[in-house]
């Protein structure tokens, strides 16, 4: 758009926006990556390094003395350390000292002239000139690299195990039902304030401005006085979702309201003019040309409403209860960054099912997020 | 499932509520006062009452819950602020002086003075930079896509997210944190960066410095675009080079806008609540308005007084941006 565009600049632009698009992306990437990573290699190494092969020192155990068989005058025992055959052993050793103190293939004098030998591919040996005694197995420390591997288990653990899975459905109930009734709601009183004139129209709409911005912790401890109170007086459960959907309701009218209304001031008085000519009703002109002419206000309205009540933390908190059963993704979340703070396959899968369905609507929906956000702030200033 | 099914059943029967209400009204609006088929003084004055009416009735369901969900809550915490912690008790302004001698609460203070410092400058900054330079460059769409995307993550999503990037583990052992890797990688020490009073809470700005850019970008962005091509040619005429340019003619230009986008940051950051809870519930000294507040809320089975009390302290702070909020909006409706 700029004359300037065709300065030696440019690299320098190209190559900064380059790095604060790679600062902007990264951590979530890393976030993604290391939820599809093997669980014990995303324990040991950086996600930056899922694809190259990773060094793990790891201990195993032989099998047990019962399981030798006499070969050539010699007792041996025999088998194989790792699972699968792609992983290698680059090191080995019998203390827990000297985890790596011999190089594969090559027999170790573990004492009493018995000598262990591990190759590259896992298998080893035990080789004794005496029969061996005991019941357990030999340890044996080795250093393998082994190769990337990529999984679902952490997804399907989370799902299952960590009670992600009811919490998704917990916040689809939340965020569904608080998106779509307000609409309706919002939409009718934005006309009233956008088109039909009564005296105080300036000061609700001045009032609805104000309350934009009023801080939701002034509503909390109220609510919830007021919410115990209705919930003893008719012997109902305070914490419902009925009473989830009307918090976020309340909470999200002014920006609908708000939105809506400078949406509908902006569309042409001579369609309404020429609609009441022909004798239209408010109501005739509000449901017949109003509502569908708006409808890419209603829908960054509504982009806007599922965003935040499914990413909403604080409203779920308080009126829907902290308990097994009704916790949100968000609150499961908090939870889980207290009960598996270093358990890093479970956080980041969890994190990653929190944050995909807000991601979908967004790469879908952007356009109207966008126009939405426009309508909402620039106008305002 | 079961659930799934009472929502959306519940979904259809509240939109169905409202259709019925609002069909309903109208409908009987104009039975009891008909306008068709009269003539004369009767029917222009049955027209009046029906235009009187009619707005209230299009408005009522959103005025009411707006008055249950915002208006009755702040009369009502600014009363539960001067009574004891189950609001039946008036105590005057002991709460208040509670919170000046109280320790956590100052730390709190002081927090959010950083945070409304830091976090509204640095994610203006940012986004109006990266909205100048991506206007220049053919990928500028894509880059700005990918800078708007944590927009629509969670607070607490990102927290996660971002306590991967500032994980620890003991020096001399494989850091997985990129953080702790790069400083490992140029010979430093490695850090559990969230336990360094002070500088922690710099550490969680940000998070949401990296959420709330993108929106001061496209903003932003938005109203570069708005910028009339005249004035920029101009200054190219004269020999501007692309800093004048854009320090001394685009920049001045959009300052209302600018001002609209730190506002509204302003106002999230008085409310962060999610990302301390998440990263540090207020330990290590970075302790915040909204957690203390939502902490009082439940601590100790709840002290309503105090909790309101800290709530009314934040209305205090949002209280100047709403007047010029409302002072902007009626300037341009009657601009209209």
């Amino acid at each position: 758009m700029i004359a300037t565009s065709r300065s030696p600049l440019i690299f320098v632009v190209h190559l900064s926006v380059l790095l604060l698009v790679a600062l902007w992306t990264l951590p979530t990437a890393g976030l993604l990556i290391s939820s599809l990573r093997d669980k014990d290699q995303l324990a040991v190494s950086g996600w930056w390094t899922a694809l190259s092969t990773s060094s793990q020192n790891m201990t195993g155990r032989a099998a047990s003395p019962e399981a030798q068989v006499e070969r050539d005058g010699k007792f041996v025992i025999s088998g194989n350390l790792v699972e699968g055959g792609t992983t290698k052993v680059s090191a080995f050793g019998f203390r827990p000292m000297q985890p790596a103190a011999f190089e594969p293939g090559k027999p170790a004098d573990i004492g009493d002239g018995q000598t262990l030998t591990v190759n590259e591919d896992g298998s080893y040996e035990i080789v004794s000139p005496t029969k061996m005694e005991g019941t357990r197995g030999q340890r044996i420390f080795y250093t393998a690299s082994v190769p990337p591997r990529f999984t679902l288990d952490n997804y399907r653990e989370v799902l299952n195990a960590e009670g992600i899975g009811a919490s998704f459905i917990n916040s689809l109930t939340v965020a569904i039902p608080a998106t779509i009734i307000p609409i309706l709601v919002a939409a009718f009183c934005a006309y009233a304030l956008a088109w039909m004139p009564f005296p105080g129209r300036a000061i609700l709409i001045a009032v609805i401005v104000g309350l934009l911005v009023v801080p939701l912790q002034m509503s909390l401890i109220p609510l919830l006085r007021l919410y115990n109170g209705v919930g003893a007086f008719f012997g109902v459960p305070a914490k419902t979702y009925v009473g989830i959907w009307l918090a976020h309701m309340g909470f999200g009218l002014p920006l609908a309201v708000y939105l809506l209304r400078n949406y509908m001031a902006g569309l042409p008085r001579e369609i309404m003019e020429s609609a009441r000519v022909d004798g239209a009703s408010d109501f005739d002109i509000f449901v017949k040309i109003i509502l569908p002419l708006s409808f890419p206000a209603l829908a960054s309205f509504a982009i806007f409403q599922f965003l935040w009540t499914w990413n909403d933390l604080l409203v779920a908190m308080v009126f829907l209860g902290a308990g097994n059963e009704e916790l949100v993704l968000t609150g499961r979340l908090v939870n889980l960054l207290g009960s598996r703070g270093g358990n890093w396959e479970i956080l980041t899968a969890s994190a990653f099912i929190t944050i995909i369905v807000p991601l979908i609507v967004f790469f879908s929906l952007q356009r109207f997020l966008v126009r939405g956000l426009l309508a909402g702030s620039v106008k305002g200033g | 499932m079961q659930q799934l099914l009472f929502a959306i059943s519940t979904m259809v029967g509240g939109v169905l509520a409202c259709v019925v209400y609002f069909f309903g009204t109208n409908w009987l609006l104009d039975k009891l006062f008909p306008s068709k088929g009269l003539t004369g003084a009767k029917a222009s004055k049955n027209l009046r009452i029906t235009n009187a009416i009619r707005p209230w009735l299009f408005m009522a369901p959103a005025l009411f819950a707006l008055a249950i969900y915002l208006v009755y809550p702040v009369f009502e915490s600014v009363r539960l602020a001067f009574h004891d912690r189950t609001g039946q008790q008036f105590v005057g302004f002991s709460n208040f002086s509670w919170m000046i001698n109280d320790g956590e609460f100052r730390q709190s203070i002081f927090n959010n003075f950083l945070w409304l410092l830091v976090v509204p400058a640095l994610a203006t900054f940012f986004g109006l930079v990266i909205a100048a330079l991506t206007d220049r460059i053919w990928w500028g769409n894509i880059a700005k896509t990918l800078i708007f995307m944590p927009m629509a993550i969670s607070f607490v999503g990102a927290a996660v997210i971002w306590k991967f990037v500032y994980d620890y583990r003991a020096e001399g052992s494989e850091q997985i944190g990129i953080l702790n890797a790069i400083v490992v990688a140029f010979g430093g020490a490695p850090e559990a960066w969230m336990t360094i009073p002070f500088w922690n809470n710099f550490f969680l700005m940000v998070i949401l410095i990296w959420i709330q850019t993108g929106f001061a970008m496209v903003i932003l962005s938005a109203a570069l675009r708005g910028i009339p091509e005249e004035t920029i040619e101009a200054a190219v005429i004269d020999g501007a080079n692309g800093f004048q340019i854009f320090f001394k003619i685009m920049v001045p230009q959009i300052w209302g806008t600018i001002a609209v986008v730190w506002t509204t940051i302003t106002i999230l950051v008085l409310k962060v609540f999610d990302i301390v809870l998440a990263m540090t519930n207020g330990q290590w000294q970075t302790q915040v308005l909204a957690n203390l507040m939502f902490d009082w809320m439940f601590r100790g089975g709840g002290d309503f007084g105090r909790g309101a009390s800290i709530a009314v302290v934040i209305m205090i702070l949002v209280i100047p941006i709403m007047i010029w909020n409302i002072r902007n909006a009626t300037k341009e409706m009657e601009g209209h």
